[in-house]
C-alpha cells in the first residue's frame, strides 16, 4: 500500500507527534508498505530518505502559546505537489486541527483520508471562531483515530463525531539492550544480600505528587538501614535538591537524582537497576514509562492502579503493591531483591507482555483502518482537489 | 451623477455572484458528505460480510466442537439473511456468539494445538475481520452524524441543496470484538 503521512510540526525538533510519525512510518515500511512523509523542517536538516520537507515552520502565537507552524502559499504549494506526484492509496494526516500542513493537506486532497488526533485540549477560542473553515477540511477525513481516551474525549466534545482508539506504540527494540550507567553495576541474576550493591529505580516527574515518589522515598527509608548496599536511582524533570531534602540526611549519599536525562541515558537507567519501581497514585491512562521499563526487561514493582494492573497482566509481568502503601512497597522490594529467580522470571514475562504494545502491533491496527477507508473508495486514490473545494 | 445606476447594478451583480459562489460551495460540501456516507456504508457492509464469512469458515473448519460450530454458523447465517429491520439485531447477535465462542478459556491454545497452521490463520482472519467491523461502523456513524448536522443547517433546509438524497441513519450494533 502506498501511504502519504503528513506531519504538522518541525521534524528535527523533538516532540511526541514527530516521534509517533517516525516510528509508525518505520513500522509500516518494515511490513513492506511504501511510505512518504511530508513535514516542516529546518533548512539543511538531515532527513531520512522517506521524508520530504515542506519548508520551514515559523513561530507564531497560536492558541495562547507560540507554536511553530507551516502555512502560507509556499507550504500549500509544496503539499499540493507532493499529493499530485505521490499517487497515494491513502493519506494519513496527523493533528489536522493544527493550522499547519495537516490542514493544508486536507484542503488540497480528495480521496481516502485518515486523521489522527493526538492532543487533548480545552475548548479554544480560535477553534470555534474558525470552525466553518476547519469543519470543511475535517469533513474530508473518512477515518478518525485518537491516540488516547483523553484525545478522543476532546474530539467528541469540540468537533463532534467519534474516533477509533489506537494508542501510541512503544519502540521496544530501542530499549532492549544497553549498558548500565557509569557507577552502576546493572542487574544480575544473583541474590542481592544486605551488603551487596543493589539498586531501585524511579523515572518520572519529581515534583508531581501523583507520580508517587514520596511513597518510594518512605519505603527506601525503611529498607536502607538493613541493606547498606542498596541505592536509589531517580531520573526525571524537577528540582533535584527538593527531592533530596525529602530524604533523611544520613541516606542522601545513597540517593542519586539525575534530573532530566537524554533518551540514551534513560535507556541505560532502566538497565542500571535491579528493580524498577512505579509507585504512581493514579492519573495514568497507560504508563508509557512502565512499557519502556518492560521493554528493557527490568523487573517491575508497581502500584496496583487500574492501568498498571492491566499492562502487567494482573501481576504476572510485574509485581503489584497497594497504591500509596509504602510499607507494602518496602516489603515487596525486599522480597524481590532476595529472590533472583523471581526477578529473572518477571523480566522475561515483562518483555513478552510488552510486545502487545509494540509499534508492529500498532501498525497492524492502523493498516486495518487504511484498508477500511480504501475499501470504501473501491480503489480510488488520493488526488489533488480542485481549488476552493 | 447620471452613472450612479451603473455602480448600483455592478454592486448587486457582485452580491449575487458572491452568494452564488457561497451556495455552490455549500452544495459541494454537502454532496461530498453524502458521497462519504455512501462509501462508508459500502465499507461497513463489506466488513460485516467479511466477518460473517470468517465466522462461517471457522464453523466449517472442523477445528471446533460441533456445538460451537453450530452456534457460529447459525449466527453468521442469521446476520447474512436478516432484512433491513432486523439487520442490527442479527449483527449484534453474531458479535455475542463470537465472543461466547472465542472467549472460552484457552480457546486460541486449543485451536492452534489441533491444527497449527489452519487454526491460527482462521483465528487471525476472524480477529482482524471483527476489529474492522468496529472501525468501519465508527467511520460510518461519524459520516452520518456530519451529514445530518449539515442537513439541519438553515441554508440547506431553505434551498433544496440536498436533492432527493435520503437522510442517512446511524447503524447501532454491539460490535465489541472477542478477546478484548
Amino acid at each position: 500500500m502506498k501511504v502519504g503521512i503528513v506531519c504538522p510540526y518541525t521534524w528535527n525538533v523533538p516532540g511526541g507527534v514527530q516521534q509517533h510519525i517516525g516510528d509508525l512510518a518505520e513500522a509500516l515500511i518494515a511490513l513492506g508498505h511504501r511510505v512518504s512523509v511530508i513535514t516542516p523542517a529546518d533548512d539543511g536538516a538531515r532527513l531520512p530518505p522517506h521524508v520530504t520537507s515542506a519548508g520551514r515552520a515559523v513561530p507564531v502565537p497560536y492558541n495562547g502559546s507560540v507554536a511553530r507552524l507551516a502555512f502560507g502559499f509556499r507550504s500549500a504549494g509544496r503539499v499540493r505537489r507532493w499529493i499530485r506526484e505521490g499517487g497515494f492509496d491513502v493519506l494519513h494526516v496527523h493533528e489536522p486541527t493544527a493550522p499547519s500542513l495537516g490542514l493544508l493537506a486536507c484542503w488540497a486532497a480528495d480521496g481516502p483520508i485518515v486523521g489522527t488526533f493526538h492532543a487533548s485540549y480545552e475548548r479554544s477560542r480560535a477553534l470555534s471562531v474558525m470552525s466553518p473553515i476547519l469543519q470543511s477540511a475535517l469533513e474530508k477525513i473518512t477515518g478518525r483515530i485518537a491516540v488516547s481516551e483523553a484525545a478522543r474525549t476532546s474530539l467528541v466534545e469540540h468537533l463532534g463525531g467519534d474516533a477509533v482508539l489506537i494508542p501510541n506504540g512503544v519502540a521496544t527494540e530501542r530499549y532492549a539492550v544497553a549498558d548500565p550507567l557509569p557507577g552502576w553495576s546493572g542487574r544480575a541474576d544473583v541474590p542481592r544480600g544486605p551488603a551487596d550493591p543493589a539498586a531501585l529505580g524511579f523515572l518520572g516527574r519529581i515534583d508531581e505528587p501523583r507520580k508517587g515518589l514520596d511513597v518510594l522515598l518512605r519505603a527506601f527509608e525503611a529498607l536502607a538501614p538493613a541493606r547498606p548496599g542498596l541505592r536509589l536511582l531517580i531520573a526525571g524533570p524537577g528540582d533535584a535538591d527538593d527531592a533530596l531534602s525529602r530524604v533523611p540526611p544520613g541516606l542522601r549519599d545513597r540517593v542519586v537524582v539525575l534530573g532530566l536525562v537524554s533518551e540514551a541515558d534513560k535507556v541505560r537507567a532502566y538497565h542500571s537497576v535491579d528493580v524498577f519501581v512505579a509507585p504512581n497514585l493514579g492519573g495514568e491512562s497507560f504508563g508509557i514509562v512502565l512499557a519502556e521499563a518492560m521493554s528493557a526487561g527490568a523487573p517491575i514493582l508497581a502500584s496496583d492502579i487500574e492501568a498498571f494492573d492491566r499492562v502487567l497482566l494482573g501481576g504476572r509481568a510485574g509485581e503489584l503493591f497497594p497504591a500509596g502503601d509504602h510499607a507494602a512497597l518496602a516489603a515487596a522490594a525486599g522480597g524481590l531483591l532476595d529472590d533472583p529467580a523471581r526477578r529473572k522470571r518477571l523480566s522475561a514475562e515483562a518483555r513478552a507482555a510488552v510486545r502487545a504494545y509494540d509499534w508492529s502491533a500498532v501498525a497492524r491496527d492502523v493498516l486495518r483502518v487504511y484498508e477500511t477507508v480504501t475499501l470504501a473508495g473501491a480503489g480510488a486514490r488520493v488526488v489533488e482537489s480542485g481549488l476552493g473545494a | 451623477m447620471s452613472y450612479d445606476w451603473i455602480i448600483d447594478v455592478l454592486f448587486w451583480v457582485a452580491v449575487v455572484f458572491l452568494v452564488g459562489v457561497y451556495v455552490s460551495w455549500r452544495a459541494t460540501r454537502l454532496d461530498r458528505l453524502h458521497v462519504r456516507v455512501e462509501t462508508a456504508r459500502a465499507a461497513l457492509d463489506a466488513a460485516l460480510v467479511r466477518r460473517a464469512a470468517a465466522a462461517l469458515e471457522l464453523a466449517a473448519s472442523r477445528l471446533l466442537d460441533p456445538a460451537a460450530s453450530l452456534v457460529l454458523a447459525t449466527a453468521a447465517h442469521e446476520a447474512r439473511t436478516a432484512d433491513a429491520d432486523n439487520r442490527e439485531f442479527a449483527e449484534s447477535d453474531l458479535s455475542r456468539a463470537l465472543r461466547a465462542v472465542v472467549d472460552q478459556p484457552d480457546f486460541a491454545g486449543a485451536l492452534t494445538a489441533g491444527a497449527p497452521g489452519d487454526g491460527e490463520a482462521a483465528l487471525d482472519e476472524l480477529t482482524s475481520a471483527a476489529a474492522r467491523v468496529g472501525y468501519a461502523r465508527r467511520f460510518y456513524n461519524d459520516a452520518v452524524r456530519q451529514a445530518r448536522a449539515a442537513r439541519r443547517r438553515p441554508l440547506i433546509r431553505v434551498l433544496p441543496l440536498a436533492g432527493r438524497a435520503p437522510l442517512p441513519d446511524f447503524f447501532e450494533i454491539d460490535d465489541d470484538p472477542p478477546g478484548a
